[in-house]
C-alpha cells in the first residue's frame, strides 16, 4: 500500500545507517525479565567484538537486575532478528551478521525473573 | 421589518454555501476528493446545532465568567492545599504537557476542515469546534497556571511537548492526523477520539480531579463538557454522512476507524498508567473504564453501525487481553525512565497496592506487586532503580516496547514485530501498529523517534545531562516523588515535615 496524498510524497527515512556517524543501531532484549521494562537500543561500532557487547554494553541495561550476575553464559539461547544464533565472542558485530537495527535477544533457561514469573 | 425565524437568521449569519463563479469548485476545495470519499450531496450534512456566532459568544462568555470566578477563588484560597496529596499534581503535569497542546492542534485541524469541506453544514460545525478547541487550550493553561506557582513540572510544557520522549506519543498521533486529508482527520479526531474514546480521557482526568479535591480542574472540565457533546455529535454525523453518501466509502472509513481507534488506544495507555497510579483517590480503574466505555458503549455503537457494513476492529481481543496489564506495563516504563521525564513516578504505598490488587485480582499480585516491592527494596537501600539506557520504541505509536504477548498467552514476554521497507528494518509493539505502518510506510519512515534522534546527535549531546538541558527539564522536574522538592514543600505546607523527620 502507499500513502494517499495531494501530490508527490517524498520518502525520507530518518534513521538510515548513514545518520549514525559510523555506528549501527542495535537492540538488546532479555526475554521474560520485565523489571527492565523494554528492550534497549544502542549506537555501536560494527567492528566491536561481540564479547565486548556482552561485557561492556549489556550490563548498562541489564546489570541492575538481581539475576544478571547468575547467568551461565554457556546455556544462554540467543536469537538474532528472530532466528536462533550462536555468536562468536571474538568476532565483530558485523562478522556475526549483526546489521543496522538488528535485534539480539537472549533467553536464560533456569532464570525465571523476580518471583519466578518473568519480572 | 418582520422578525426573522431562527433558520433564516442562521442562514444569513453563516452563508458559507455560495456557488463560486470565478473558479471551479474543485479548485476552491482542492482536498475534497483525493481521499476517495464520494459525496453525492453535501446538503445532506446539516449542522444540527444551528448556532449563530452571536449565540456562540454569548454562551461561551457566560461559561467563562463562571470558570474564571472559580479559578480566582481557588487561587485566593490556596486551593492546592486541599488536594488529597501532592502526587495527584503529576496527573495535571501529564495533562498540560500531553493533552493541552493537542487541543491547540485540534483548533488548527478543525480550522482547516472548515476551509476544506465544501458543505455549509460541515464547514460551520468545524468552525465552531475550531474555536472551542482554542478556548479549551486557553482555559486549561489558565487553570493550571496556578499550579505552576507551587509545583515543578509545569514551566515549559510547550517545549517538552515538542521534544521529550513520552510526549512524542501524543504529538506524533496528532501530527499523523493533521497531515491526513480532511475526511481522515475527522474520522481520527472527531469520531475515534472525541466520540468513541473521549470518556476514557475525560473520566480519569475530570472525575479524578473531583475525587482528589481539585475543584479548579473539575470546573474547566464542566466548562468544556457542553462543547464536547457538540463535538461528539459532529464526529458521529461525519462518519454516518460518509457511509450514507456512497457504498464505496465503507471500506475506506472502516480502514480509518481501525487505524485511529488503535492509535487512540495506544495514546490512552499513558492515561491508563496515570489513572491507576498517579491518582491517590481513583474513581475507577482503567480496566473498569475500558469495560464500560469501550466494550459496552463502543460495542453498542458498532452494533448500530453494522447496518452500514461497519464492524468492530478485529484487534478488539488484543485490547481485551491487555486490559489487565496495560496500566502496570506503562507505569513500569515511566518508572524506568523517570530520570528524563518532567513528572515524578513512585512505588505506590500499601493502601494503593491493595486497591490495585482488588481491581486487578488476576494479575496485580502475581506479576506487578513483586516488581514494585523489589523496586521499593532497592529504594530503601538508597539504590532507586533508574534505567541508564534508552529503550527501543515502536515506529508507529512511539511508546517504548513494553507491551507483551498477553493476547498470545505469554504476558511477561515483550512483543516484537518488525518489517522491512526499502532495505531497512522497522520495529513495532504490536500487529496493529505494524499494519498501520505497512499501509502507509512513507508516512512513518520519517518519524522523529527520540532515542534515534539522541544517538544521531540532534538533542544537545550524548549524556543524560546534555539531553535534559536541551529538554529544559530542570532539577526537581524529574526523578522519584520521594525526595523531590514537590514532596518537601507539600510536607511543610501540611505541617508533616517535622513528623516525618521524627519518625525517621
Amino acid at each position: 500500500m502507499t500513502v494517499n496524498s495531494i501530490g508527490e510524497y517524498p520518502v525520507l527515512p530518518r534513521d538510515v545507517v548513514d545518520n549514525f556517524h559510523g555506528n549501527i543501531f542495535v537492540v538488546l532484549g532479555w526475554d521474560k525479565h520485565m523489571m527492565i521494562s523494554s528492550p534497549m537500543a544502542f549506537p555501536l561500532p560494527p567492528d566491536m567484538p561481540f564479547g565486548a557487547l556482552v561485557q561492556e554494553v549489556m550490563p548498562a541495561a541489564f546489570g541492575p537486575h538481581p539475576e544478571w550476575g547468575e547467568i551461565d553464559w554457556a546455556t544462554v539461547e540467543w536469537t538474532l532478528d528472530g532466528e536462533p544464533f550462536t555468536p562468536d565472542m571474538e568476532k565483530s558485530l558485523a562478522d556475526n551478521g549483526i546489521g543496522h537495527k538488528s535485534v539480539i535477544r537472549l533467553r536464560t533457561p533456569g532464570l525465571d525473573g523476580i518471583a519466578g514469573v518473568g519480572i | 421589518m418582520a422578525r426573522m425565524t431562527l433558520k433564516e437568521r442562521y442562514h444569513h449569519m453563516t452563508r458559507l454555501g455560495w456557488q463560486p463563479t470565478y473558479q471551479p469548485m474543485e479548485k476552491v476545495y482542492p482536498q475534497a476528493t483525493y481521499e476517495g470519499i464520494k459525496v453525492r450531496n453535501w446538503d445532506d450534512w446539516e449542522d444540527p446545532f444551528r448556532m449563530t456566532m452571536e449565540a456562540y459568544w454569548k454562551y461561551q462568555g457566560e461559561k467563562e465568567r463562571k470558570l474564571y470566578a472559580i479559578m480566582d477563588s481557588f487561587a485566593q484560597n490556596n486551593g492546592h492545599l486541599n488536594l488529597s496529596d501532592a502526587r495527584y499534581v503529576n496527573a495535571l503535569k501529564l495533562f498540560l504537557q500531553g493533552v493541552t497542546p493537542l487541543e491547540y492542534q485540534a483548533h488548527r485541524g478543525f480550522a482547516r476542515q472548515a476551509r476544506q469541506f465544501p458543505g455549509e453544514g460541515a464547514s460551520v460545525a468545524c468552525h465552531m469546534q475550531s474555536l472551542d478547541e482554542l478556548r479549551h487550550t486557553q482555559t486549561q493553561i489558565h487553570t493550571l497556571s496556578h499550579y505552576n506557582k507551587y509545583f515543578d513540572g509545569f514551566h515549559d510544557f510547550t517545549r517538552w511537548h515538542d521534544r521529550v520522549w513520552y510526549l512524542s506519543v501524543p504529538k506524533s498521533f496528532f501530527d499523523d492526523a493533521s497531515t491526513a486529508g480532511p475526511f481522515e482527520f475527522i474520522v481520527s479526531v472527531g469520531f475515534s477520539f472525541e466520540f468513541v474514546l473521549t470518556n476514557l480521557l475525560f473520566v480519569p482526568f475530570m472525575s479524578g480531579a473531583a475525587y482528589n479535591g481539585d475543584m479548579s480542574t473539575v470546573t474547566f472540565g464542566f466548562s468544556a463538557q457542553s462543547d464536547e457533546s457538540r463535538h461528539m455529535t459532529l464526529g458521529l454525523q461525519a462518519v454516518k454522512f460518509m457511509l450514507e453518501q456512497h457504498e464505496d466509502n465503507v471500506p475506506i472509513v472502516q480502514q480509518w476507524i481501525d487505524k485511529w481507534l488503535w492509535r487512540g488506544y495506544r495514546v490512552l495507555s499513558l492515561v491508563a498508567a496515570m489513572q491507576d497510579y498517579m491518582l491517590p483517590e481513583s474513581p475507577m480503574s482503567w480496566k473498569e473504564a475500558w469495560e464500560i466505555y469501550f466494550e459496552e458503549n463502543g460495542g453498542a455503537l458498532f452494533q448500530d453501525l453494522e447496518r452500514y457494513g461497519i464492524r468492530m476492529p478485529d484487534y478488539a481481543p488484543i485490547c481485551a487481553a491487555e486490559k489487565d496489564h496495560l496500566s502496570h506495563q506503562v507505569w513500569g516504563i515511566l518508572y524506568n525512565h523517570t530520570a528524563a521525564a518532567a513528572f515524578h513516578t513512585w512505588v505506590p504505598d500499601e493502601r494503593k497496592m491493595d486497591w490495585l490488587s482488588a481491581k486487578y485480582p488476576d494479575t496485580f499480585d502475581k506479576y506487578y506487586r513483586p516488581r514494585l516491592e523489589y523496586w521499593r527494596e532497592l529504594e530503601q537501600k538508597g539504590e532507586r532503580y533508574y534505567s541508564q539506557t534508552l529503550p527501543l520504541i515502536c515506529q508507529t505509536c512511539q511508546i517504548p516496547m513494553g507491551f507483551t504477548e498477553v493476547a498470545n498467552g505469554d504476558p511477561m514476554q515483550v512483543a516484537y514485530r518488525s518489517t522491512e521497507y526499502n532495505g531497512d528494518r522497522y520495529h513495532f509493539c504490536s500487529d496493529p501498529c505494524q499494519a498501520i505502518f505497512e499501509r502507509e510506510p512513507e508516512k512513518f519512515v520519517h518519524a522523529w523517534l527520540p532515542p534515534q534522534q539522541i544517538f544521531q546527535g540532534n538533542c544537545g549531546g550524548a549524556s543524560l545531562e546534555d539531553v535534559l538541558k536541551w529538554y529544559n527539564i530542570q532539577p526537581g522536574d524529574n526523578l522519584d516523588y520521594a525526595g523531590s522538592p514537590d514532596e518537601q514543600r507539600w510536607l511543610e505546607w501540611k505541617g508533616l515535615a517535622a513528623a516525618r523527620e521524627a519518625a525517621e
